[in-house]
């Protein structure tokens, strides 16, 4: 390394510094969201990989790559490391831990060093799903439905849910110290109406980690209970329930599909403003939009068991709300839609990835439609219609919001500029991999192929081959700014403080940021989104 | 046209007609919002983009707008909601005089008994234009039961029986899936529904060798595990008398009132002591474990052909009005 550069760089959070043991004992907010970063990138790799085995086995009718036994723990791996290790920290614990003090004007989260904690909790789930994964797997589904996961199975249950189990409590304690730093840490001015939509919408998130991820934890809980002592909670020649299961499950897991997506909503509302040049529009209801999807979110979750008996009028009930809920996401898009209105588009690599986001959310959103629509979905559910709806939600919706945040505060954690042409690239290659990948599969749904079947009959390998070649897309598509983005490291230009002229507490200090911060505290005398008084930014120019 | 690549499932139940113009309706709607919505965002991208001397206008929002796609999204979307209940509703209430079949999964095959005595594995025949009721139960794990064909799927739960009806349509083999993950071969748990011409079927029915229909098997069963000796055909039964309780309200003694349905009857065989009937004591021996769930089936089936004949001939099969069954009686 250059030490002359080094000495004559502006101290911040990166170069305050060094050695290992200045990370793992880091309080530092962004320094924790880096190790997060590196932690679930791997974690994406290990889903990613599963994926792929998934594909390639899917590939032909007649089970043949794979053993019935390795597919099976094939999807099961690949379901609960997406989940719980990549998408349920992804956002909130890189992004959100990075960016909450700094939009709000902190110096750091409330309890800086239970953030740590969490890492380490993470760290220490994960090695043990790792673990369990290199000595035999797990093969339930990430679902984990009883009867059979605990009492047919004979694969590593109780470790998996163990490992899930703990890594919960990483997401509570996040949770947690979101929820209060949004409360206490607001710097001067910062009213709760001049929050950055960014911070109401992992407020939101928050909320349903710290009040869900209980229930999950207590449901895994009884599993390994049940499956260690035999205690016949879920055993029904013991006097147990095996649908009680499933409501204990979906209580917390479908409140957790809005972990996973209202974050990437979070990302979207900064990025449609700032590359539009526009406040955003309807700010109040964007807002009231995150907590209305946390709240009426906790009470759908027996959409997912319109066909697992329960009793009729629960089920219609439940298709009821389950529409509710339908409409803020419905409104957060066409607020979206709506700032583009009048406003000056550009068409920067993080806006490509908010259109990515705008229209597969929304094809992801309204699919949903069929899944709430009772008669529909006894026909729909459990086939690959459901898979293709939840990946347009939670790859489609959840990552796209992902990989546009990475770019749009790539500047701001790294100091440096990517190339703004390989990102503009890559974003395409994601949408139409994405595309090519799992638009084959609602047709596959209502043909009738159910999920998680190894060998099928050969009507459906047409639909198959094109998905596994979409999905082959799609990898070079996330590979491309691995590279580029660990490239720009290196080589990228050094980035202003504030190169796209957005609005927000985090654009005003350095990039990267000083450890604290800021050097004084700010005080806060606008509403979020004041475009009107922001220059505009110099056009970024495509590198040859 | 082409066999290996479909693109829209058989429609052979008199459920399908319905589902399938239900997610028409849905399909018209969603494409319709989705290029609403990219169409305006390519127009306001392309219309507004960023060129030289031309600044943003702000606009702080529009409450009739909010109110607009608050109100019309939710209209549609009730719409849509009404008519997957209706249906939902429809699929189900079984009509009466449905013909049953017994259901038994298990790691991982299908077993049905049909009431007339046959049974069958991984293959269910039915007659076009008979209504169908399926009741199922699992000896393991979760399955369920699906034909895409009919649009119709069930789980299949341990320790209960869940119920689904279908009226086939239209002859031939169709899938039959399990469509709930049940381990190593989940996707080997298939088998075929053979719908047949009434005629095809009355002779596919009178052929193979039947030992007596279910309710016969489950009079024998009755009389072989004692259940005679308490379960009287009069007043002085120390158990209940089930002559005409089949589908009946039931007074327990703990106040609550169930209706005596098939899940009532099995559950009260297999765990005698969770649902007392009032006025009499919980000293029925609990016989969970002991007789499996075809012999369950052929009990339940024995108690329902008790509240469908007179009295004096209990143990007949009567379970389906004459002529639409084929006689299995000697």
């Amino acid at each position: 390394m250059a030490t002359l550069a080094v000495s004559e760089e502006r101290k911040n959070y990166i170069n305050a510094e060094y050695g290992i043991r200045s990370w793992l004992f880091t309080t530092d907010h962004k320094r924790i969201a880096l190790l997060y970063l590196l932690s679930i990138t791997a974690f994406f790799f290990i889903g990613g990989f599963a994926a792929l085995l998934i594909r390639l086995e899917l590939l032909t009718p007649a089970g043949d790559l794979l053993s019935a036994d390795a597919y099976n723990k094939a999807f099961t791996m690949h379901g609960q490391v997406m989940v719980f290790f990549f998408l349920i920290p992804s956002i909130p614990a890189v992004l959100g831990n990075f960016l909450i003090p700094i939009m709000i004007g902190a110096k750091d989260l409330a309890f800086p060093r239970i953030n740590l904690i969490s890492w380490y909790i993470y760290i220490i789930a994960g090695i043990l799903y790792i673990h369990c994964l290199v000595t035999g797997g797990v093969d339930t589904g990430w679902t984990f439905y009883p009867t059979f996961s605990t009492q047919f199975s004979n694969t590593k249950v109780i470790e998996a849910g163990l490992a899930i189990f703990i890594s919960g409590f990483s997401s509570i304690l996040t949770g947690l110290n979101f929820v209060v730093t949004v409360h206490r840490m607001r710097a001067p001015g910062m009213t709760w109406s001049r929050l950055p939509l960014f911070v109401w919408s992992h407020y939101a998130t928050s909320i349903i980690m710290l009040l869900g991820t209980p229930v999950i934890a207590i449901t895994l809980v009884l599993v390994v209970l049940e499956r260690a002592l035999n205690l016949g909670i879920f055993d029904p020649t013991r006097g147990g329930d095996p649908v009680l299961f499933q409501h204990l499950f979906w209580f917390y897991s479908h409140p957790a599909v809005y972990i996973m997506i209202l974050p990437s909503m979070a990302v979207i509302s900064e990025i449609v403003p700032c590359f539009s040049r526009k406040r955003v529009f309807g700010y109040n209801f964007v807002a009231i939009s995150s907590i209305a999807i946390a709240a009426i979110g906790f009470v759908v979750w027996a959409h997912h068991m319109f066909v697992a008996g329960i009793s009729l009028y629960s089920a219609i009930v439940f298709s009821f709300l389950s529409f509710l809920v339908a409409v803020p996401s419905a409104v957060k898009v066409f607020n979206w839609t709506a700032t583009m209105y009048k406003g000056s588009v550009s068409f920067s690599t993080p806006m490509l990835y908010a259109f990515g986001f705008i229209g597969l959310f929304t094809i992801g959103g309204l699919t949903g439609l069929f899944l709430a629509t009772l008669g529909v979905d006894v026909h729909v559910h459990d086939t690959y219609f459901v898979i293709a709806h939840f990946h347009y939600v939670m790859v489609g919706g959840a990552v796209m919001g992902y990989l546009g945040g990475m770019h749009f505060w790539w500047p701001k954690i790294s100091g440096k500029m990517y190339p703004e042409g390989w990102g503009r690239l890559a974003a395409l290659i994601v949408f139409i991999g994405f595309n090519l990948t799992f638009f084959p599969q609602f047709i596959l749904g209502y043909l009738g192929m159910p999920r998680r079947y190894w060998q099928y009959p050969p009507e459906y390998q047409v639909l198959n081959v094109l998905s596994t070649a979409g999905a082959t897309i799609l990898a070079v598509g996330y590979l491309l700014p691995m590279v580029y983005l660990l490239w720009s490291l290196r080589y990228g230009k050094p980035a202003e403080d504030n190169p796209w002229k957005a609005t927000g507490l985090e654009w005003t200090t350095s990039s990267p940021p000083p450890t604290f911060n800021f050097d004084e505290t700010p005080v806060v005398t606008q509403e979020a989104y004041d475009y009107e008084n922001m220059p505009l930014p110099e056009e970024v120019t495509l590198e040859r | 046209m082409f066999d290996n690549f479909p693109l829209w499932p058989a429609a052979a139940s008199s459920h399908a007609f319905w589902e399938d113009t239900l997610y028409i309706f849905l399909a018209v709607v969603c494409v319709v919002m989705t290029l609403l919505i990219f169409t305006v965002v390519a127009v306001f991208a392309t219309k507004y983009r960023r060129r030289h001397g031309r600044e943003a206008t702000q606009i702080e929002g529009s409450l009739l707008l909010e109110i607009g796609w608050t109100v019309i999204p939710l209209g549609i979307m009730m719409v849509m909601f009404v008519g997957g209940a209706v249906l939902y509703f429809h699929m189900r209430t079984p009509p009466r005089d449905a013909a049953e079949v017994y259901v038994v999964a298990k790691q991982w095959m299908w077993k049905l008994q049909h009431t007339e005595g046959q049974s069958e594995i991984n293959e269910l025949h039915v007659p076009v234009g008979r209504d169908v009721r399926l009741i199922m139960t699992s000896q393991d794990v979760i399955h369920s039961f699906y034909v895409p064909a009919f649009r119709v799927k069930m789980d299949v739960v341990p320790g209960r029986y869940t119920t689904m009806w279908f009226r086939p349509i239209k002859a031939g083999t169709y899938h039959l899936f399990c469509a709930q993950y049940c381990g190593t071969m989940h996707s080997g748990m298939i088998g075929q529904v053979v719908v047949m011409e009434p005629n095809d079927y009355q002779a596919w029915m009178s052929g193979g060798p039947v030992a007596g229909s279910l309710a016969q098997n489950g009079q024998a069963l009755f009389q072989q595990l004692g259940c005679s000796t308490c379960h009287r055909f009069d007043v002085q039964g120390r158990g209940p008398n089930l002559v005409g309780l089949f589908g009946k309200p039931v007074q327990l003694e703990d106040g609550r009132t169930v209706i005596a349905d098939e899940d009532y009857v099995r559950e009260s065989i297999v765990n005698s002591q969770a649902k007392v009937v009032s006025g009499f004591k919980p000293i029925m021996p609990i016989f969970q474990g002991q007789v499996s769930d075809e012999q369950l089936n052929a009990l339940v089936a024995y108690v329902k052909s008790l509240s469908q004949a007179p009295a004096g001939q209990a143990g007949t099969p009567a379970l389906a009005p004459a002529g639409t069954q084929p006689q299995s009686t000697k």
